[in-house]
């Protein structure tokens, strides 16, 4: 272009479509980078312009990722509240299971796919480190189970050995019970376990996700806190109807809280990423907002530093002439 | 954390309720008393870190085992979509348990049961719900409270009569000509579920 071409060959000329100001053409002469190489004092108004165009594109496109986050997290959150129902009757029937002590445990993070969501992927991974660290002990292991690239990332760099099985790209279709249930299925099939720790943030409002543990105990270890008493000690008192077997009945009831629970816990996940990421872009475009009041206040005050200076040598060159 | 002696005397007086409850103040020292030991341990390993939550935290507590027999059953019916019915108080429940259909009145024995594909119907006083389930589980409190967890349910007015019978026979054929066990069990499982909707329409 023109301008670069002249900038190029270090020439200074009337150029009047260089800067958007009215003022006459002298003063644009020296708005462009070889005002620098000549010593000049002043930050030349072209760079701030173009960190001002960059800014504001910048604080649309966030502007733009909160509403897209906002309308996706109205359908998910009626989703999210309609399955809260779910995993209520087994944890009345079950307790929480979060104390009871077992020699296998695995942790399923679930995390997101997307980043640009805030803290909530670090801080679930955060606290399924230090279920591993409470649960660890003489004979006793841990294994992950990962949904979610985000989480995978991180746990990947000192966990690796111990990551089971990963599983990505679970956002991608509107979420539905079966494919969580053959989810599960998976999980049940290839992961050995005493006791499944669900971590994920559970979905409160926009702007409060709590990490939460969900426990899902495997049947022989329910039988066995059963008979030894205490929270689950009363499920010795209720009557088993259907399947042969009292095992067999447990068998299908820790599977079947294992689909609920795990749907619920990836529904939650979702809505919680959602806020998250509408407020992390809201507190974006709220910084490109003020750095873009910086900015424009910065190339301001250049202009009329060099339309001064502009002045100040017609001036003194007319004084000069005059005598 | 397991039940030590102190425990033992609150473990008799919760014995006959919810381990969830905290209604009284007898048993509202349990469940802290389980917890903590958890909230210790974590505060050893991450100090930095507040502790997770846990379901328990968000749900309401259930009422413990009242002495005499309530009239009515509070019934509780979830899917993974909707909660259907929560917390409603109802005269009769009669679900459809593997071992046949089970009629529930308040004051019913505590139980698991496990369901099968057919017709719920809840009564309450006059006027019959019905529903058809597929598969779930269904837990009666001593408390006469009965949650049900479905897969699916529909009610019974937006079942096809024609698309059953053309399910039933299409099932029936896929079991005879079935080869591996998949199959067989796939088409059994088929046959099942559309005998169940034939005769929760005709009955």
């Amino acid at each position: 272009m023109a301008m670069a071409a002249l900038r190029r060959e270090g020439r200074r000329f009337l150029l009047s479509s260089a800067s958007s100001t009215p003022i006459t053409a002298r003063s644009a002469i020296s708005n462009d980078r070889e005002s620098c190489l000549f010593g000049a004092r002043s930050i030349s108004t072209q760079i701030v312009r173009n960190r001002m165009k960059s800014v504001r594109n910048i604080q649309k496109i966030t502007k733009a990722m909160k509403m897209v986050a906002a309308s996706k997290l109205r359908g998910v959150q009626t989703k999210t509240e309609n399955s809260r129902g779910l995993w209520q009757p087994f944890v009345a029937l079950l307790g929480d299971g979060f104390s009871v002590d077992v020699k296998k445990n695995v942790v399923i993070t679930v995390s997101s796919d997307k980043g640009l969501c805030g803290g909530i992927n670090s801080t679930s991974v955060k606290v399924s480190k230090a279920l591993t660290r409470v649960y660890s002990g003489p004979e006793k292991e841990t294994k992950y189970v990962v949904l979610g690239e985000k989480g995978k990332a991180q746990l990947v760099r000192d966990s690796k050995n111990r990551i089971e099985l990963t599983i990505s790209e679970l956002q991608k279709n509107p979420l539905n019970y079966t494919q969580v249930a053959v989810l599960a299925d998976d999980i049940l099939k290839n992961v050995e376990f005493d006791a499944l720790r669900i971590v994920f943030n559970k979905f409160h409002s926009v702007v409060s996700f709590p990490p939460t543990v969900s426990t899902i105990l495997s049947p022989e270890i329910v039988e066995k806190e059963s008979e030894a008493g205490g929270r689950l000690g009363d499920l010795d008192l209720y009557e088993i109807e259907g399947g042969e077997t009292k095992s067999e009945v447990l068998q299908n009831l820790s599977e079947f809280q294992f689909s609920c629970v795990l749907f619920n816990a990836v529904l939650e996940n979702g809505c919680s990423e959602l806020g998250a990421r509408m407020s992390a872009m809201d507190s974006s475009s709220k910084n490109a907002g003020e750095m873009l009041d910086r900015l424009t206040l910065t190339y301001n005050r250049t202009r009329q530093a060099s339309i001064t200076t502009e002045l100040i040598e017609i001036i003194s060159g007319a004084s000069a002439l005059e005598g | 954390m397991r039940a030590t002696a102190a425990d033992g005397a609150r473990l008799r007086v919760t014995a006959g309720s919810r381990p969830a409850s905290q209604a009284f103040s007898t048993e509202v020292t349990e469940a802290p008393a389980v917890d903590s030991s958890f909230l210790e341990a974590w505060k050893k390993a991450a100090p930095n870190i507040d502790p997770p939550k846990t379901p328990l935290a968000f749900m309401k507590p259930r009422p413990p085992t009242p002495s005499s027999i309530p009239s009515k059953l509070t019934l509780n019916f979830v899917l993974p979509y909707q909660s259907e019915i929560s917390n409603k108080e109802v005269d009769m429940a009669i679900i459809p348990a593997t071992t046949g259909q089970m009629g529930v009145l308040p004051g019913h024995v505590a139980t698991i049961a496990e369901l099968k594909p057919g017709v719920l119907s809840v009564h309450e006083g006059n006027e019959v719900t019905k529903y058809f389930v597929s598969s779930g589980f269904a837990f009666i409190h001593a408390n006469s409270y009965a949650d049900i967890v479905a897969v699916e349910a529909v009610s019974l007015d937006r079942i096809d009569p024609s698309l059953v019978q053309k399910g039933l026979a299409d099932f029936t054929q896929k079991l005879n000509s079935a080869v591996t066990d998949l199959e067989k069990a796939e088409a059994q499982v088929g046959v099942e579920v559309h005998s169940a909707l034939n005769a929760a329409l005709t009955g």
